[in-house]
């Protein structure tokens, strides 16, 4: 067994873990979520707003990070919707746009009620790294002078008074790195304490911890923080039961569970056989 | 031929034959559309293609979107390709690679320009010619912003660098973004990193809960934090020489420094393995129609 595992072509692991990923997706299979004390500040953060509340949605991340992200945008999107509030996205990232028009679709698909330029507009990209937040917070017409199409911030409804980001009632940033979750903490929470909850990549998730709960009202750390807020989601509004489109972060749990079960195995494994190896005096 | 390479051709040839007959037979990775009118501006509409799911294809206003078809099967192929570095280095890793690179380059060059150069710089200085070309819905009577100059100037003075003379011009510009961005960063940094993060740590060793009884967990959380913010900056602290009590604290800092980096992996493993699930369910389902967890194909 010791030169069995000694020997092994790194490629059967690749294997293995390929169908500790796949098995769970193929078959469907999914487990109960517990949110934790994190979650659920972020998730009532959002649920405590009044209809009608400003909420600036800062969706930074790009395709490469979709898989973690995206369905906590989503599930961010949907909640904002359910609650009426009024959204305003944007991204710091260049390949961000098409992020933030998936979310878009989702509203003009599952939301037909809600209005463009009323209920939520679309900003686009901007430039500049955190430049653009730090004009945003005192002037937003420095940095956004147009939505995405090219149309005034003057001339659509929901902008025509926005003087700066200091108006809105809630910043939610979706963080795939620089410039993300750190940026909006350190140029617009902090300085002027504006609320602020956030969804990041698990390689973030623990230094934005110390954030919380002074300059973060809250965190959801990688696709376990977005199941969760699913959960609380679905128990909050029954009605999203039925939408399987509202559960993917749910989901990729499986493949998760299992996936981690292996590498688990493997580290014991591995561990065991350099233990074995030292006392043989192979190592 | 080698034994593993006439294995491994064999497994792509009756893999890519199972796949051939699938799409002949299932039609699976085909992407259908409805075109629908967003909005109209001075009379003309504006259409907007809208993915459906498959199993409306039979409707009468929907259509088979070949663009979007052909999208979903090199995405699909480009994943593969990406993929295939787990055998090793190999001629379709580097190609998938090397457009990855270029496509991203482009893209962002692209991005740049229209939305800093375009939207911003000649919004401001050249409003009039703008509305009139590039950005139709600009509002009318804006006035031409001189202090956009600067920036145009500096910008200039930027690409002197590409010029075969005179290439120090760059470094004045250089300067101002380094000392300016280095200012924005100190002040920012002091206050949210410094300031408030010192803030944050001043809490109660013992917690009470609201009704006045003893919350042991709370103050166990707040006890863990300022002894961990503590014992990390005794670590740090290379003044005094790590031996007896400041060396038993410094190693309970190497602790607390283990077990961060233990989170940070093991968060970095979860974000790994849902970016893998992501993609392998692209493939079940988008491309293979394997799998439908959105019910997207019900009937078919």
């Amino acid at each position: 067994m010791y030169e069995f595992f000694k020997t092994l072509d790194r490629r059967w692991i690749f294997l293995l873990m390929l169908i500790a990923v796949g098995l769970p997706i193929l078959r469907g299979w999914q487990f109960p979520e517990r949110p934790s004390p994190m979650v659920q500040s972020v998730f009532d953060a959002i649920e405590s707003l009044p209809e009608g509340s400003q909420v600036w949605m800062a969706y930074d991340y790009d395709p490469g990070s979709q898989g973690e992200l995206h369905p906590m945008a989503l599930a961010f999107t949907r909640h904002c919707a359910l609650k009426k509030l009024k959204m305003y996205y944007m991204t710091l990232w260049p390949q961000g746009p098409p992020m933030i028009q998936k979310n878009v679709d989702v509203l003009r698909n599952e939301f037909p009620d809600l209005q463009y330029g009323v209920d939520y507009v679309n900003l686009g990209y901007r430039p500049g790294y955190e430049g653009p937040i730090k004009l945003a917070v005192t002037d937003l017409r420095k940095t956004i002078a147009a939505d995405v199409d090219g149309k005034s911030l003057n001339d659509l409804p929901m902008t025509k008074g926005l003087k700066n980001i200091q108006n809105v009632d809630l910043i939610i940033n979706v963080s795939a790195g620089y410039p993300g979750t750190k940026e909006w903490v350190l140029y617009a929470a902090t300085p002027y304490n504006i609320s602020s909850v956030a969804g990041c990549t698990g390689v973030q998730a623990p230094y934005l911890y110390p954030y919380v709960p002074q300059q973060l009202n809250g965190l959801l750390g990688a696709i376990k923080g977005a199941a969760e807020y699913e959960f609380l989601l679905l128990e909050a509004y029954p009605q999203l039961r039925e939408n399987p489109e509202a559960q993917e972060a749910l989901r990729r749990m499986g493949p998760q569970l299992l996936a981690h079960l292996v590498l688990i195995a493997l580290i014991v494994i591995g561990n065991v056989i350099y233990f074995v190896g030292r006392r043989r005096g192979d190592v | 031929m080698r034994r593993e390479t006439l294995i491994w051709t064999t497994l792509m040839v009756l893999g890519g034959l199972a796949l051939l007959g699938r799409a002949a037979t299932v039609g699976n990775g085909r992407v259908y559309i409805r075109a629908v009118t967003v909005a109209e501006v001075e009379g003309v509409q504006v259409v907007q293609y809208q993915g459906v799911p498959p199993s409306q294809r039979s409707e009468a206003d929907v259509s088979l979107s070949w663009p979007r078809t052909i999208g979903i099967w090199i995405s699909a192929l480009c994943t593969l390709g990406i993929m295939s570095f787990v055998l090793g280095d190999n001629p379709l890793y580097k190609l998938m690679e090397s457009i990855f690179v270029g496509v991203s380059a482009a893209y962002l060059m692209v991005a740049a320009f229209w939305d800093e150069i375009v939207q911003n710089l000649f919004r401001s200085l050249i409003p009039g010619l703008m509305r009139d070309s590039f950005l139709p819905g600009l509002e009318a009577g804006l006035q031409t912003d001189y202090s956009y100059l600067a920036p145009l100037l500096m910008s200039g003075m930027m690409l002197w660098r590409l010029a075969p003379k005179g290439a120090w011009i760059a470094r004045w510009p250089l300067a101002f973004f380094i000392g300016a961005t280095a200012g924005f960063r100190l002040v920012s940094y002091l206050e949210a990193d410094f300031t408030q993060q010192i803030n944050n740590t001043i809490m109660p060793l013992i917690v009470y809960a609201a009704d006045e009884s003893f919350d042991i967990w709370g103050s166990i959380r707040n006890v863990l934090i300022v002894s961990g913010v503590l014992l990390g900056l005794v670590y740090f602290f290379f003044s005094v020489p790590h031996r007896g009590v400041v060396g038993g604290l410094a190693r309970g800092g190497v602790w607390l420094l283990m077990i961060t980096f233990g989170a940070s992996f093991g968060y970095t493993v979860m974000g790994r393995i849902a970016l893998l699930a992501d993609r392998l369910q692209f493939l079940f389902d988008d491309w293979l129609w394997l799998i439908d967890p959105t019910m997207q194909r019900i009937g078919m």
